[in-house]
């Protein structure tokens, strides 16, 4: 700890160095430098789960079983799950907060840096081995895995499948120790626990979720590979083994995880809308804590997901009142972002877009949510595209909109270089009308009776099924202009000033990109993360270069 | 932040409140009622439809006032009000989801009750148990860990009897066996094995669900019930069918290749053409030892070796007496036959299996 206090107080000598570009490829310790690793591997992983997202929706064009078989099929759903969940949105959460939590505290760097480089460098080989699994012999049993179809659907594919889990798991734990302990303890002296900005607040609930959550799943999916590889028969019932116990165990991280997926973006919008509507946030304290009482709720809720497996009344009507309560918290958190932007001065710049967007969708995914906690109602839609619908609202809605958002609000800094309005806002409007066509259809098949993980399906279904398909078409195609975009930007882009949306978040008070120890000298807290409309004269005159960003119109989806 | 308080903004409230109840009551988006706990799951439905649909008007109603009224303008460079919060606005808005999820919960809690959820005793009721005795001997003994749960379990999984039926038989019981990847419906009291499942109009149905391999999900989308099918558990669920009719079977939890193809059919008949159906059922009395062997012979490959779809289905099918045309028939649904179905049915048409 007398290193880090030394480093508190002054740059080592490390700070005068220059970033080498090959930097990215090494195990470096610099949290930028990882932060940047996180989002980028992860950004891979997202296009090939995206890949087999349009596999199955080309399946699912016809009730016919005919663009793969149904074995392919589960391979394609299954590996589709575990890559979006356990390698592109917890990775790019991770990647954000690796980036921008020693910037928004005041510190250096994070707490235990070479742990944070191990962490990172734990998710391609987890990755690569779950991807490469699918030309061996890929996991078939749905991204739950549930016992006993994952001991029965083939050894190697399935061993892959936990080996990659238990490995990204690891990984979660690792960064969630470093998350706690930095936002805890390396805040600039000046800085309260009420001045911290509300993502530090988010990632707080997250890491305390990934650390309760997580080991419960490494224990599950240990024990199923015991039943798995040597036969045991802790869920397998041939042997008087219970599978519901797996789903218990299962369900325990697997619904936290929601959040773990939630919260680091719920962070990031209480960051973007502020900056770019010209007002405080509304209700800093309601908003930090609910991600505290979400982060606590979202412990005690798992067994939702088994309302029609083994689970008595008493146990059902538990959890569906935990569950629906969570709908309070939540709540508070959007009626306060609403008021944030009510009356503001915003700019609709793609960032901006993609927040109000994600508050859109994401509001359609909560509904739905606490519809789903109704007992009686989900009963007759649990296991059927209503669900697929509802997840997809909250985690693409919300987890997806909320990483695009965070990326163009952050890129300036993560760079040092502007993205190009125009082709965010297309890539917006692509976004925004693939998700609503492609999911929005499900509520009605899955109300109608069609059950989810099917190859082929009743033929009275197709035409919502096609409306989907077309949905997804238009979704592959949006994150063409992104990648153009992020990469001509990040090379050619025009230069990006240090603060350029003249935010007063302790990020922003550093050059873009920022120094290889982050501040030339410690910062000393001058205002709180939010007080737009407050200190005009102590801010004095705006830097000349701080141009408004917003050229054109926006759209007006 | 000003609360508006002005005759527009009422008059928008009360055409949002409008709206909000047509759409909840007239969204079309269930399947028929085929049973009268599919009426009360549809009330619960459309009351959250229509507050669901006032949430959703109010969020986007704002993003879109926002889009359109409060951009900024070019040139300008200053900041919006400085408003941080507003304690009562922040309590009104904690204070309504939270009676609203109170009263979501208080309903559901009704509902589920009136559908039977809360049936105790279900699954341990002695008389089922005798009734079924007869299939024990055979089905039962597949399952090395299925008795246990007939003793411990004191509340039945899944739905059992509605409060007005608790205490009093079902008028007739069904036992559902789930497999990759058909139903097996066996009629204890009157000796009938089949793929189709036959009940009468009106009378109170008790479908015991058991599952011989992985986990199902028996699910009646025109009922609004589902329930897994657990391998060593034993399940229920009770309903009455109000309307005649035929409806889809599904399964719900994925349990393989071609999970999608394992759906059969409900067909709810007046009860004179239940029983002239019943008729035609009753089987030519058949060796038990026989259909002992078969299931045996099918049981007696480990679980955790990959047994080829038609391995499972050929002997099982040979037991029930299916034959091609039968098979088929059961899978009429599914719009392209597996390989593994067409290689049973082949099977099956050549006398030598």
């Amino acid at each position: 700890m007398t290193t880090q206090a030394e480093m508190q107080i002054a740059p080592s000598a490390h700070a005068h160095a220059e970033r080498k570009w090959w930097h990215y490829f090494t195990f470096c310790e610099d949290h930028k430098v990882i932060g940047l690793q996180y989002l980028v591997t992860a950004f891979f992983f997202y296009a090939i789960g995206g890949a087999l997202a349009t596999a199955i929706r080309t399946e699912l064009a016809t009730p016919a079983s005919d663009f793969v078989t149904p074995d392919t099929y589960n391979s394609l759903l299954t590996l589709h799950g575990t890559i979006m969940i356990f390698l592109w949105i917890i990775p790019a959460g991770a990647g954000l907060a690796n980036y921008l939590i020693p910037l928004m505290i005041g510190a250096r760097d994070m707490a235990f840096p070479k742990m944070n480089a191990m962490a990172f460098w734990m998710v391609p080989p987890s990755g690569i081995a779950l991807v490469l699994s699918f030309f061996l012999e890929s996991p078939q049993a749905g991204w739950t895995s549930y016992p006993p179809l994952s001991l029965m659907t083939g050894k190697v594919g399935e061993g892959i499948w936990i080996f990659s889990l238990l490995v990204a798991g690891t990984s979660s734990i690792l960064g969630a120790i470093n998350f706690l302990v930095t936002i805890l303890k390396m805040r600039v002296p000046s800085m309260t626990i009420h001045q911290m900005p509300l993502f530090c607040w988010s990632m707080l609930a997250t890491a305390g979720l990934i650390l309760v959550g997580t080991p419960v799943l490494a224990g599950a999916l240990i024990l199923l590979a015991f039943d798995l590889l040597a036969g045991t028969s802790f869920f397998n019932p041939t042997g008087g083994g219970d599978p519901i116990v797996y789903q218990h165990m299962f369900w325990f991280y697997s619904h936290p995880a929601v959040y773990i997926m939630v919260l680091p973006l719920f962070g990031a919008i209480s960051e973007i809308l502020p900056v770019h509507a010209r007002k405080p946030i509304f209700g800093y304290k309601a908003i930090a804590y609910s991600s505290l009482v979400i982060s606590f709720l979202g412990l005690i809720v798992w067994a939702h997901h088994m309302f029609t497996s083994g689970t008595p009344a008493w146990l059902r009507m538990f959890f569906m009142i935990t569950t629906m309560i969570i709908a309070v918290p939540t709540g508070i958190k959007v009626f306060g972002w609403l008021a944030t932007i009510w009356g503001g001065k915003i700019s609709f710049n793609s960032a901006m877009l993609f927040a109000m967007g994600f508050i859109a969708v994401f509001v359609i995914g909560g509904i739905t949510g606490v519809m789903l906690a109704a007992v009686p109602f989900d009963i007759h839609v649990h296991d059927t595209y209503f669900v697929v619908a509802h997840l997809h609202y909250v985690l693409f809605g919300g987890s997806v909109f909320g990483i695009y958002a965070a990326i163009y609000h952050w890129f300036p800094k993560m760079t040092g270089r502007m993205v190009n309005e125009t082709l965010g806002q297309i890539h917006f409007v692509l976004t925004f009308i693939g998700m609503n066509l492609t999911f929005m259809p499900m509520h009605e098949l899955g109300l109608l009776g069609m059950n989810r993980r099917i190859a082929f399906y009743d033929a009275r279904f197709t035409t919502l099924n096609q409306v989907a398909t077309v949905g997804a078409y238009i979704l592959a195609v949006s994150t063409v202009p992104f990648l153009i975009n992020a990469v001509w930007s990040w090379v050619k882009g025009a230069k990006a000033v240090d603060n350029p949306w003249n935010a007063l978040t302790l990020e922003w008070q550093t050059s873009s990109p920022p120094a290889i120890e982050n501040f030339e000298v410690l910062p000393v807290l001058m205002t709180g993360p939010y007080d737009y409309g407050e200190h005009h004269s102590e801010n004095g005159a705006l830097p000349p270069s701080a141009e408004p960003v917003l050229t054109g119109s926006s759209s007006g989806s | 932040m000003k609360i508006p308080s002005n005759i527009l903004t009422m008059l928008a409230g009360i055409l949002l409140t409008l709206v909000s109840i047509w759409y909840g009551k007239n969204h079309g988006l269930m399947p028929v009622q085929a049973s009268s706990d599919a009426a009360l799951v549809d009330g619960l439905f459309d009351t959250m439809m229509i507050i669901s649909t006032a949430i959703f008007l109010l969020v986007w109603g704002v993003l879109i006032i926002c889009l359109l009224k409060f951009r900024r303008q070019p040139g300008d460079e200053t900041d919006g009000p400085a408003i941080e919060g507003n304690i009562p606005l922040e309590i009104v808005w904690t204070a309504i989801p939270v009676v609203i999820v109170l009263v979501l919960g208080v309903y559901s809690f009704d509902v589920y009750n009136s559908m039977g959820g809360f049936d105790p005793d279900a699954a341990g009721d002695p008389g089922v148990q005798v009734a079924m005795a007869s299939e024990d001997g055979t089905a039962m003994s597949l399952m090395d860990a299925a008795p246990k749960k007939a003793h411990h379990n004191h509340m039945a999984l899944g739905i059992g009897a509605s409060p007005q039926n608790i205490g009093s038989p079902p008028d007739l019981t069904v036992n559902v066996l789930g497999m990759q990847y058909a139903w097996i419906y066996t009629y204890p009291d009157l000796g009938i094995t089949t793929g189709e499942l036959h009940v009468p109009a009106n009378k109170n149905v008790r479908l015991n669900l058991k599952s011989q391999d992985v986990i199902h999900a028996f699910w009646l989308p025109e009922f609004r019930i589902k329930q897994d099918t657990i391998p060593g558990m034993e399940s229920e669920l009770r309903f009455t069918p109000t309307r005649v009719g035929d409806y889809p079977i599904v399964c719900a939890e994925l349990c393989g290749a071609y999970h999608g193809g394992m759906a059969s059919r409900l067909y709810v008949q007046a009860p004179e053409d239940y029983d002239k159906w019943v008729q035609e059922q009753m089987p030519a009395p058949e060796s038990d030892s026989q259909t002992a062997a078969d299931l045996e012979k099918l049981m007696a490959a480990p679980t955790g070796e990959k047994r080829s779809d038609a391995d499972y289905l050929v002997p099982v099918a040979h037991q029930m007496g299916l034959d091609a045309q039968t098979l088929d028939h059961l899978h009429h649904t599914m719009p392209m036959p597996s390989d593994a179905l067409k290689q049973v049915s082949a099977n099956l048409a050549t006398p030598a299996a």
